[in-house]
């Protein structure tokens, strides 16, 4: 549980463009890494590319490595199945399966892995729920549709999914962007009560929400439009948001652009 | 100002009003006149008038949408009522228990005896065969189309499968009769041979290896409803939402499990509903039927291995015999029941995509 991701020259294709050059950075185990930086600098494909989710866009292309506790997760022979199931993702827009009840939604990742002992995936929905601050709202309707829910719930649903499987890693998408702001607290809440277990990496743009969450922040840039998206620099949040080493932090941080 | 007579026109045959359809163009006069008139008129007015503004353009979309659908419906009534009236009479001057009997005897109006049950059992195995064929191909088809085959091959692919509705039916029912009858004569003895303690598959009322039977049509009519099957299911698996399967993706699902999780709960409905525009047109098929299935009149086994005519084609064989009233009628009559069938057929599609999309929300 909870290990660390060493990210090493990693390069990110499109099919011809290139979208993401060069990045390096060490996400620490139980914490939390904030990815910032203006739409299209490539955040979330880095996002995409820790977990094998990169590659699932066809002509997609991956160089570089992605070490999870020194294991590549891009070495031959591994297979991204199992990389996903290790680290867990959860998107933009909450996407539980809406033919399932809010039970199966949380258990669909153990379901998928075989498990079929009923008294674990009781325990398991109720861990869950209670680890995404959701099973006293829902509790008493576990066999309703998960579609069912409001926003917030739906995403913390989401949530749920992706720790019952007991993920050594965590990755957010903009968890909140499509959520109003008490269901955003409710989740920025949680994220600080999972990092005591998880390593969470989260992509945002709002940067109230990395200076608020993280640990340490991750500032992307674009050098130009058509050129690909570099990181700029990372390091301790509150070093980033007081005192950035770089002017495009700096700039980006104090609202100059992006 | 011609809003208000616009509204007092529309308001105007309820409330009794003076003025007959025929001063149409002369609201203009007639306008000024309805404000100072007593009472009566204008409480029912105002609250109506004041609110609706209904341009000309929308009036005359609305008219013709809603001409549209009312003449679709009563075309459909028509046909349905033009049955029902020349059905009636051959039904009353029948001998037989319309649906009871198997016989068909229609030649002397003065003596009529026919009954639909060889005629549905026929139609009905035929399109069960079909479509217990072309479902599982036709579900195949189109997750391979859409979640599996590389983007440059599914275009000519499902194009291709597509091409299969062009061909006209009756090169269908050549072929079924002159080559693949043949074709699957071994396969039918085998069936018959080894599964034949099975009613459905014993002997039929032609000998098994005549090919002309209800096996041979049924996979004639699969290849034929396959496409309308694929081309509804492909289309909703399709828009199965991308959120629904990254997120089955990165809870570490694999393509299948990604197809079993979000794409066929999300496309079933639409899969079976697919399957029944298919059905309909398996029931209605015609010419490659009537080419296909041998005559006899010795009456059905309720074996696969049977042959007859379906609805359709008995109607279609019949139509020498078209000279008078009567035995139009008894044609006419079976074709109501077809008519009638392909409608509940309909009808069930509905039901069960209603069904099941509630059970989504």
């Amino acid at each position: 549980m909870a290990k660390r991701l060493d990210i090493n020259d990693l390069n990110l294709y499109y099919n011809k463009f290139h979208a993401v050059q060069d990045v390096t950075l060490q996400v620490h185990a139980r914490s939390v890494t904030a990815f910032i930086g203006p739409s299209g600098c490539g955040k979330s494909t880095v996002l995409r590319a820790l977990n094998r989710m990169h590659e699932v866009i066809p002509g997609s292309r991956v160089e570089g490595s992605v070490l999870l506790d020194g294991e590549n997760v891009y070495a031959p022979g591994v297979d991204p199945v199992q990389v996903r199931r290790t680290i867990g993702m959860v998107f933009q827009r909450a996407n539980p399966f809406p033919t399932m009840s809010i039970r199966d939604n949380v258990v669909a990742g153990l379901k998928l892995a075989g498990v079929k002992d009923k008294k674990r995936l009781e325990e398991v929905t109720e861990r869950s729920l209670r680890g995404a601050n959701l099973w006293e709202e829902v509790k008493d309707r576990l066999n309703k549709p998960g579609g069912g829910l409001s926003g917030g719930q739906q995403q913390r649903l989401c949530i749920a999914r992706a720790i019952a499987v007991q993920p050594d890693v965590l990755l957010m998408d903009e968890p909140c962007s499509a959520l109003d702001p008490i269901s955003t607290l409710a989740i920025e809440d949680l994220i600080a009560e999972l990092k005591k277990d998880y390593t969470i990496v989260i992509v945002t743009h709002n940067m109230q929400q990395a200076a608020r969450v993280s640990d340490q922040t991750a500032f992307f840039n674009l050098p130009e439009v058509g050129q690909p998206g570099q990181l700029v620099e990372i390091g301790e949040t509150g070093k980033i948001f007081s005192n950035p080493s770089q002017k495009a932090t700096e700039g980006y941080i104090s609202g100059r652009f992006g | 100002m011609t809003e208000s007579t616009n509204s007092e026109w529309r308001s105007a045959p309820p409330g009794e009003a003076v003025t007959p359809p025929g001063e149409a163009g002369s609201t203009l006069v007639g306008g000024p006149e309805e404000p100072v008139s007593p009472e009566p008129p204008t409480p029912p007015e105002q609250p109506g008038g004041k609110k609706k503004v209904v341009r000309l353009g929308d009036r005359l979309f609305q008219g013709v949408a809603t001409g549209s659908g009312i003449f679709v419906v009563s075309i459909i009534a028509a046909i349905g009522l033009f049955l029902l009236v020349r059905a009636i009479p051959a039904l009353h001057a029948n001998e037989a228990n319309f649906l009871l009997s198997g016989q068909w005897r229609t030649g002397d109006p003065e003596n009529m005896a026919f009954g639909i049950v060889d005629l549905a059992w026929i139609t009905v195995a035929s399109s069960l065969v079909a479509l217990i064929i072309a479902m599982p191909v036709a579900g195949g088809i189109a997750l391979f189309l859409t979640q599996y085959a590389p983007k440059v091959l599914a275009r000519p692919f499902a194009y291709v499968v597509d091409l299969l509705a062009a061909v006209p039916s009756v090169i269908y029912g050549l072929w079924g009769a002159l080559v693949l009858a043949p074709v699957l004569k071994p396969v039918a003895l085998w069936i018959n041979g080894t599964l034949g303690w099975i009613p459905i598959f014993a002997d039929g009322n032609v000998p098994a290896n005549s090919g002309s039977n209800v096996f041979t049509a049924g996979i004639v009519l699969a290849v034929m409803i396959l496409p309308i099957i694929t081309g509804v299911a492909r289309e909703v698996f399709e828009r199965t939402p991308s959120a629904q399967i990254e997120g089955a993706l990165a809870l570490g699902a694999t393509k299948w499990e990604v197809v079993r999780t979000t794409v066929w709960p999300f496309g079933r409905s639409g899969f079976v509903g697919g399957a029944m525009l298919g059905l309909g047109r398996a029931l209605g098929e015609t010419v490659a039927l009537t080419v296909i299935l041998s005559y006899t009149f010795e009456g059905p086994h309720y074996s696969i291995f049977d042959a007859g005519a379906t609805f359709a084609s008995r109607i279609a064989l019949g139509s020498a015999e078209f000279n008078n009233h009567l035995t139009v009628g008894a044609y006419i009559a079976a074709g109501l029941v077809l008519f009638i069938s392909t409608f509940a057929v309909n009808a069930l599609a509905r039901w069960i995509e209603s069904g099941s999309g509630k059970g989504k929300k």
